[in-house]
């Protein structure tokens, strides 16, 4: 992996502008950073986890695709014409019984946006990127996340070069699954390692909450 | 976010990318730029037609400088005409506005990775 600890490559030159000028209106006291969150969330729609979440679940009926995509998780994501923009890489790291996955950016705000959309507001906040590294069993129970002690947790640390998407563990007794049920399961969360995938019980009391 | 002011905004950024349900962004840096003009609108420093007017003339100008304007350059655009108008309301200035980028770009040239990057 070609990754130059020294320093952080910056984003393209119109990236950098905008962030400029965010952060002079910010100083001027002309915008605030949440409600630029918020106007984000609002309008947002287009690129959602669901890129994420489609490799997901193609890599948990499939195993040639899981071998694929865990070789090279780029070139799977391409074929299935989730292409990255700056020629960034992506890297799926697997959870299992043992190893639990946790991604943060501890500089900015790296994301694979490619297949998750926009990154939440959190994720962008400095309490998440200095925590999840420092205290990342407290993270994950804020989030709700309770592991079994004996559960190691490995955080990764995204770059301009380098994005890193959670491959879940699959939930039990959803072998065999279509993939439209299985896309219920995965979450935007469970993907960025925060949460686990959603249980078969947890969606089923969900659509009673709708009934 | 009230109807009228939706279509009102869907109006005002009439030639945005967009689908059935309303703006596509393509990179992260679209929407920050995009949700900037949200918020100094709402904060009332400038009017839908002011923008509108200073995003039509930058658009212009990029095509009678040869963009084809198919879209993946718009948000260039906004960024032109936003920064533009700041300059022209004495918010900001070029220079500020350069001396800003470069700081940025100091600060991630000179900063590890695994560490947040600051302005000094």
């Amino acid at each position: 992996m070609a990754n130059d600890h020294d320093h952080t490559e910056p984003p393209s030159d119109i990236a950098l502008r905008v962030k400029a000028l965010e952060s002079l209106l910010i100083e001027k006291g002309l915008v605030d950073s949440a409600a630029l969150d918020e106007i984000i969330e609002i309008y947002e729609n287009k690129v959602g986890p669901r890129n994420g979440a489609h490799l997901v679940v193609k890599a948990w009926s499939d195993r040639g695709f899981k071998q694929k995509l865990m070789e090279d998780a780029s070139s799977a994501a391409a074929s299935l014409g989730y292409l990255g923009r700056q020629g960034e890489h992506l890297r799926v790291v697997e959870n299992t019984p043992e190893l639990h996955n946790l991604v943060v950016c501890t500089l900015c705000s790296c994301y694979p946006w490619t297949v998750l959309g926009l990154p939440p507001a959190w994720y962008k906040s400095a309490p998440y990127r200095a925590r999840a590294v420092s205290r990342p069993r407290s993270v994950l129970e804020e989030f709700g996340t309770d592991l079994a002690k004996d559960v190691s947790i490995r955080v990764w640390d995204s770059t301009s070069e380098m994005r890193y998407l959670v491959l879940p563990l699959q939930p039990k007794g959803t072998e065999g699954w279509s993939e439209e049920n299985l896309l219920k399961l995965v979450t935007r969360n469970s993907m960025i390692g925060v949460e686990l995938a959603k249980t078969p019980d947890q969606i089923q009391s969900m659509k009673q909450g709708i009934d | 976010m009230g109807a009228v002011l939706r279509a009102k905004v869907m109006e005002t950024f009439l030639l945005q990318p967009r689908d059935d349900k309303g703006p596509v962004f393509n990179e992260p840096w679209e929407a920050n730029a995009f949700a900037m003009v949200i918020a100094l609108h709402d904060s009332g420093l400038f009017t839908w037609d002011e923008w509108a007017a200073a995003l039509g003339d930058e658009i212009k100008l990029a095509q009678y400088k040869g963009d084809p304007d198919l879209g993946d350059t718009y948000y260039r655009h906004l960024q032109n005409a936003l920064e533009k108008i700041l300059v022209e309301k004495n918010i900001s200035s070029s220079k500020e506005i350069i001396e800003k980028v470069e700081q940025w770009r100091h600060a991630y040239h000179s900063t590890p990775h695994g560490q947040p990057i600051e302005l000094k």
